[in-house]
């Protein structure tokens, strides 16, 4: 273990013995030359003998610290153990995690699997979580900021910034949470879509926090955590509480999700996920994510 | 870095797959292509002057009106139209667009991918000239908002302008088929697309982009129509020097002036991704040499968050063509609560109101409100509803903002029930039609109301977070759709067709006194524009949501024509195969239409029909 997370404080030093766990993972390249990211495109698990049972999923190719197409990401790796436990490989279909995902992957029949999804997701059957996740504020180390709540009257002197979805209404909780509060003119908003040219788009925002653009970043936190580490300056992250305001949750079980009416194949899920429970936990923890 | 190189790998296969189809040169017959050039297309500004038998923009003429004054099919024999010919397009997504009438040539683009079609209306059935395909990044597909529409293309002194979704202006050789230059405006990576058809004013081509819930910030751009390079870009948000607005900036009423409010009108900051897109028709007044087009709405943020007007989203610029320079703006709807976009259109008509002519803009906004404005100085004559509202409760005559409900705002985490009109508004994108025989607005709408259910969780990007569910049901009355007949002068509607599903596509006025209009499971009819006695109808293979137009083939004989292919926000249950269960899919459409895939299947294909 390279780091120890407290029950609601993290420490993420930059750099350290994460990095040389993040060299140490395997990159997979991909041969797809004129490969476009609407496209299934398969990858084979290298160094494995081929096993005639595929476990297909479906994910984004550009989304770290979730999913990239290089499978350096944390679903990646619990993808990889999950379809061990069911003797199977893992094949991916790549789609842009927007709106339309849903329809376009699972709902579509192009894989059986999404990693990841809140747990009660209204858009697909969800197995038994494997994770819990909270949002967290982002400050720096050393910039003499310290903030663990809403209600805390430096929210409103702080350049605070949030990440915001804007679908017809819909936004990150903390969005709300800062609007509710009346916390609104110091505060600029970080699309999660981002620009999908970029590496990873989402993490704009705690890159905007180490370079001083903001003074606090309210993001997820396996986002917070992952990119928290990667920065040249030392970053703090604590999760935000409260833990929720009137239905308005800032923390979350997380699934995986299948299509409805595959309840046997959601046991096989939940069996493997409970038998690699531990390794799950583990990979959770090289990546920094946030448990709560 | 290691994505720049990922990236150049795409842009070389995009390069590389530049490759056109359209190997036939065979010259066009240009007797009549030539006079539907640049130059015939100046004043008057009405379609009147302009040659019937053609249908070279989008929407007919600058001034919007989709009247023709062809009158070969009239009230007596519209009974007898039948079938011409067909084409299919190939493609199944939602088909908005209207063909083009060139000459000779029959010019049609389709949804994603945005194919172009050249059909050859002197030999029977119409065979293709040939077809353009712009290989638009596959991506675009995973990244576009809603339903991947394209509402048309625009013809000018020998070339055809469209959008790609992928943000690419496009000029194609009218006759070969042969692309003349190809400007990319926009990100698709950054949520950014182009839907709109381009109109051309002098030698500019004006085009604007869509992707507002997306943080993606508005603009309108025009580009040189020879060579493709920008002239203008005015943004629909941030400070005067980028929304072009300067000294001869004069909007008529007075929180429309003073500096920068742009900027003010938002928290800091808010501007940089606020919205405001331009992705419906623009109209022309080649009296004032003035362009006038819709923003859309504000984004990204639920409105708690940008406190204040929220300038320049949900309202209407008047601009020089030449310059970009803004004359006035009107704003519908400040501070927009409910994602009604200023997109709808802007149809210029002269009216005799009170005993003066008066030039005047009329618009259905999706605040259910026709607007009457003077289209010379931005003020409002007057607004009246033309749907069942009861989110506001009329437009102040002093300051022409709406006076909003209080019980009906929405808030995040507050339930509200029954608000009229829902998100897609009295009316949505699919424009109207005005004959100026009987002086009435034809305007294809929908009658839905929405309860905004407070929060339900959702995800993007693996962040989870709380989406409006919103849920949408007919409005009273229980159909869904709505054709109305509308006079603008008394302020009240002089017929009405009920449509069990919304109204989504255009319409289309003659001098043979019909008008034309599709429906979403699949009904294209005329109908009597004095009174709306249904006289004739078809029922096509899809529903639909394109635009008619009518034209004069080399026959001699009128023709009317029209797409079918159902889809767009409304018709996203069907062409992108949503799940009827989920209630809340396509931001809350599904549950009120969830009964169209029993009606309709999609399938893009073109109608033209003729009298025998």
């Amino acid at each position: 273990m390279c780091f120890r997370f407290p029950r609601s404080r993290w420490s993420v030093a930059s750099g350290q013995c994460s990095v040389t766990l993040l060299f140490a993972l395997i990159v997979f390249a991909l041969s797809a030359s004129c490969a476009r990211l609407s496209e299934a495109r398969h990858a084979r698990q290298a160094g494995h003998s081929v096993r005639a049972r595929k476990l297909r999923v479906c994910a984004d190719p550009n989304n770290l610290p979730f999913s990239n197409e290089r499978l350096e990401g944390f679903e990646n790796k619990i993808a990889d153990l999950v379809a061990r436990e069911l003797n199977a490989d893992v094949e991916y279909t790549w789609w842009a995690q927007r709106r339309g995902f849903m329809r376009n992957t699972l709902k579509a029949g192009a894989c059986d699997v999404v990693m990841g999804l809140p747990r009660n997701f209204e858009m697909a059957q969800t197995t038994a979580p494997y994770y819990r996740s909270t949002y967290v504020f982002v400050y720096r180390r050393n910039g003499g900021v310290k903030i663990d709540s809403f209600d805390d009257p430096l929210l409103r002197k702080l350049k605070v910034g949030v990440q915001v979805i804007g679908d017809d209404g819909a936004n990150a909780p903390p969005a709300h949470a800062l609007s509710n509060r009346g916390i609104v003119g110091n505060v600029s908003g970080y699309p999660v879509y981002g620009d999908y040219a970029e590496e990873s788009p989402p993490a704009r925002i705690i890159n905007a926090v180490a370079s001083g653009d903001i003074d606090v970043a309210i993001a997820w936190g396996p986002l917070a955590g992952y990119f928290a580490k990667r920065q040249s300056v030392p970053l703090e992250i604590v999760a935000v509480s409260p833990r929720s305001d009137p239905s308005l949750p800032f923390t979350y079980d997380i699934s995986l999700g299948i299509r409805r009416g595959e309840s046997s194949f959601k046991e096989e899920l939940e069996h493997a996920l409970e038998r690699r429970h531990g390794e799950i936990q583990k990979i959770l923890d090289d990546y920094g994510v946030p448990r709560a | 870095m290691k994505k720049k190189g990922k990236l150049s790998q795409h842009f070389l296969c995009a390069i590389g797959c530049l490759l056109f189809l359209g190997a036939c040169a065979r010259r066009l017959e240009q007797r009549q292509g030539d006079q539907a050039g640049l130059q015939r297309e100046q004043p008057p500004q009405t379609a009147l002057a302009d040659d019937d038998g053609q249908w070279v923009r989008a929407s007919k003429d600058f001034a919007n009106t989709r009247f023709s004054n062809l009158n070969q099919i009239d009230r007596a024999n519209v009974n007898q139209l039948k079938l011409a010919w067909t084409f299919s397009t190939g493609s199944v997504r939602g088909h908005e667009a209207p063909p083009l009438i060139v000459g000779n040539t029959m010019y049609v683009v389709t949804p994603f991918p945005n194919y172009l079609y050249a059909l050859d209306l002197t030999k029977p059935g119409a065979p293709m000239k040939w077809k353009y395909d712009p290989r638009p990044a596959a991506s675009a597909q995973g990244v576009a908002c809603c339903d991947l529409v394209n509402r048309g293309a625009a013809y000018a002194n020998g070339r055809i302008f469209y959008n790609t979704l992928d943000n690419n202006t496009i000029a194609v050789d009218a006759s070969s088929g042969k692309e003349i230059w190809k400007a990319k405006l926009g990100e698709i990576n950054k949520g950014e697309t182009m839907t709109m058809a381009p109109l051309v004013v002098n030698d500019k081509v004006l085009v604007g982009n869509s992707g507002g819930e997306f943080g993606v910030r508005g603009w309108l751009t025009a580009l040189n129509a020879g060579t493709g390079q920008i002239a203008w870009r005015a943004y629909s948000t941030g400070p005067d020097a980028d929304c072009l607005i300067g000294a001869n900036f004069a909007p008529h009423y007075d929180h429309d002036r003073g500096k920068d409010l742009g900027v003010s009108s938002w928290p800091p900051d808010h501007w940089k991704i606020g919205g405001g897109t331009v992705w419906g028709f623009v109209s022309y007044d080649a009296e004032q040499n003035l362009i006038f087009y819709g923003t859309a709405n504000p984004g990204p943020w639920n409105a708690e968050m940008r406190p204040g007007d929220n300038k320049w989203t949900c309202g209407v610029f008047a601009r020089n063509p030449d310059t970009g320079e803004a004359r006035w703006f009107f704003q519908w709807n400040p501070h927009d609560l409910y994602d009604w976009d200023g997109i709808n259109e802007n149809v210029l008509v002269d009216l005799n109101i009170n005993g003066q002519t008066r030039k005047t803009l009329l618009h259905p906004d999706r605040n259910g409100y026709l607007y009457v404005m003077d289209r010379t100085t931005g003020e409002m004559i007057s607004a009246k509803p033309y749907v069942n509202v009861n989110a506001i409760s009329g437009i102040d005559t002093k300051s022409g903002r709406p006076i909003h409900v209080e019980e009906k705002k929405t808030q995040a985490g507050k339930v509200v029930r029954n608000i009229c009109p829902g998100a897609a508004g009295g009316k949505d994108w699919s424009p109207s039609a005005y004959s100026p025989r009987t002086g009435l607005l034809y305007m294809p709408h929908h009658n839905i109301c929405m309860d905004d259910e407070g929060v339900e969780v959702s995800y993007i990007a693996g962040t989870p977070y709380v989406g409006a569910n919103l849920k949408m049901y007919p409005g009273p009355g229980g159909n869904r759709g709505e054709f109305t007949a509308w006079d603008p002068v008394a302020g009240r509607a002089v017929w009405q067709i009920k449509e069990s599903f919304p109204v989504w596509g255009g319409a289309v006025a003659t001098a043979g006194d019909l008008v034309f209009y599709g429906t979403m499971d699949g009904w294209f009819k005329g109908v009597d524009a004095r009174n709306g006695e249904l006289l004739w109808q078809f029922k096509c293979g899809s529903g639909v949501i394109g635009q008619p137009v009518t034209y004069r083939g080399p026959d001699g004989k009128e023709y009317v024509a029209v797409f079918a292919g159902v889809g767009g926000w409304a018709g996203a249950i069907v062409a992108g195969d949503l799940d009827a269960r989920d209630t809340s899919a396509a931001s809350g459409f599904v549950n009120v239409m969830a009964d169209l895939p029993n009606h309709t299947t999609r399938g893009g294909m073109l109608y033209v029909f003729s009298l025998p």
